[in-house]
């Protein structure tokens, strides 16, 4: 469902006299439909930034990243704006870590956000979100409020919510759990497990031992400074 | 490849406005497609403004081209177009929505007859049609219908501009030129606006240019950035790429300058 080949990826810093950081020096990564694939590596290791190269989120410098999407296959590291905005809308879908939403609007609305996108209709897709919260355990009285004011554990569980409720044939995970106690954490593994038997080609970063062993078919491993596999 | 049929709404090619000796943009292409909402950034006197007019056709080039779309016609070079055929688009296919809703609303007419206006100038005639009509997007843009007869006058700037943009739309462009659209309000009423600018973008299946020196509507609003300096695009991009991970000096400078509240 999606492979690297060779992936490249520095940071030339012109305004911090044009330092370049060395982060992905060909990654190699290749994640099957069904599987979860779990990037593993200490912090400096480039975890995050492959995430966002996959995601095209980052721009790859050299190599490719190749993508199963409507039938056909999209490099991703060459692709125009608008195939990555299709793949995104239909193919892959990303939880960040942290929640990034228009302020003032309902944290309903925001995990519908995705299913109102890809064409489903306002009561349908507002009620799917309302049942996904529901399982994620926040209160139907937080879903006419906006999310600025709720925990960092809330906050998180909306941004899952969004994140999970599409059908995405391919899904990345960066700290899906890192701000949950142990029961919302146990939800979010089921959940992560569900997508990938369901089919799914789930990639994520997961410090969490205990998470990472309950989702987790296969590691990645990532060493700082050089990465392969 | 099945986007490859399709046609862009939009395409520049090498466009150039000089004002004098003073350059005011130059040497940017670009297309535009269907339901794309491409924001210009950049600081003041980079030439933002300048070439949104140049697009919408409100200031001529100096040299290049700007073809759009016409229903039946194709790609049509707007430099061939009669003046009344652009005035027809600039009241059928495209919109336009400005900083400050004086310039786009009629201060002296209720803000149903701003809406109805428009729809009359299409060849709308039965008054029932159109207030209903009028009403609808009035709604759609949450704005009280208890004051539907009231003059822009006793509006608050972000009634006034909710107006503009249901006034706008209300023919159904297809491409929507925005300058600064909420740069005149307070940030309350901002973040609401945005959001319901985005919804309906993206309901419509609008394409839109939204001129902004403000990254962080950009970032709510736009699929894509051009990024100018001097009158130039020095990066283009998707807004998320642009913003998270810029590459070009002065868009690095720009995106590390921003203050995160």
């Amino acid at each position: 469902m999606l492979q690297t080949e060779g992936l490249k990826k520095s940071f030339l810093l012109h305004t911090q006299d044009g330092v370049r950081l060395d982060v992905l020096r060909g990654v190699n990564l290749e994640a099957r439909a069904g599987e979860c694939l779990a990037l593993h590596g200490p912090s400096g290791s480039g975890k995050s930034s492959l995430m966002r190269c996959l995601y095209g989120n980052y721009r790859a410098e050299s190599g490719r990243i190749l993508v199963r999407h409507d039938g056909r296959e999209v490099d991703i590291a060459a692709a125009a704006p608008r195939e990555i905005l299709a793949v995104r809308r239909t193919t892959m879908g990303y939880v960040s870590q942290f929640l990034r939403a228009v302020p003032r609007v309902p944290a309903l609305d925001i995990v519908a956000a995705p299913l109102r996108s890809a064409g489903v209709a306002a009561a349908d897709a507002r009620a799917r979100a309302g049942a996904m919260l529901e399982r994620l355990n926040i209160p139907s009285r937080l879903w006419p409020l906006a999310p600025a004011t709720f925990s960092g554990g809330e906050q998180q569980r909306v941004n899952v919510a969004r994140g999970l409720l599409a059908d995405f044939p391919i899904l990345l995970l960066d700290e899906p759990t890192s701000a949950l106690d142990a029961r919302n954490r146990e939800v979010v593994a089921a959940m992560i497990r569900e997508k990938a038997e369901a089919g799914c080609a789930v990639v994520g970063i997961f410090h969490d031992a205990e998470v990472r062993d309950a989702v987790a078919d296969r590691l990645f491993e990532m060493k700082a400074g050089k990465v392969g596999a | 490849m099945s986007a490859a049929a399709e046609s862009p709404l939009l395409r520049v090619r090498g466009l150039a406005r000089h004002y004098g000796a003073i350059v005011g943009c130059r040497a940017v292409s670009f297309d535009l497609w269907p339901g794309e909402v491409l924001g210009v950034v950049g600081e003041s006197g980079s030439g933002k403004s300048t070439l949104l007019n140049c697009l919408s056709g409100r200031l001529g080039l100096t040299v290049g081209t700007v073809e759009f779309d016409m229903r039946g016609r194709g790609l049509t070079d707007l430099a061939a177009l009669s003046e009344a055929e652009r005035r027809m688009l600039m009241r059928t296919d495209w919109g336009f929505v400005f900083q400050s809703p004086r310039e786009g609303l009629r201060m002296n007419v209720s803000a149903g007859a701003n809406i109805g206006e428009r729809l009359m100038a299409v060849g709308a005639r039965h008054y029932g049609a159109i207030r209903a009509e009028a009403a609808d997007w009035l709604e759609k843009v949450e704005f009280d219908l208890a004051r539907i007869d009231h003059m822009p006058e006793t509006f608050s700037g972000g009634m006034q501009q909710r107006v503009q943009i249901a006034r706008t739309l209300v023919t159904r462009p297809r491409l929507v030129f925005m300058d600064e659209p909420t740069g005149g309000l307070d940030v309350s009423v901002q973040a609401r606006l945005l959001d319901l600018v985005r919804a309906l973008v993206e309901e419509l299946r609008l394409a839109a240019i939204v001129v902004t020196h403000d990254l962080a509507v950009a970032r709510l609003i736009t699929h894509r950035l051009m990024v100018m300096r001097g009158g130039a695009v020095v990066e283009t991009g998707l807004t998320d790429q642009l913003l998270d991970d810029p590459h070009h000096p002065y868009t690095q400078l720009l995106v590390s300058s921003v203050l995160q509240p």
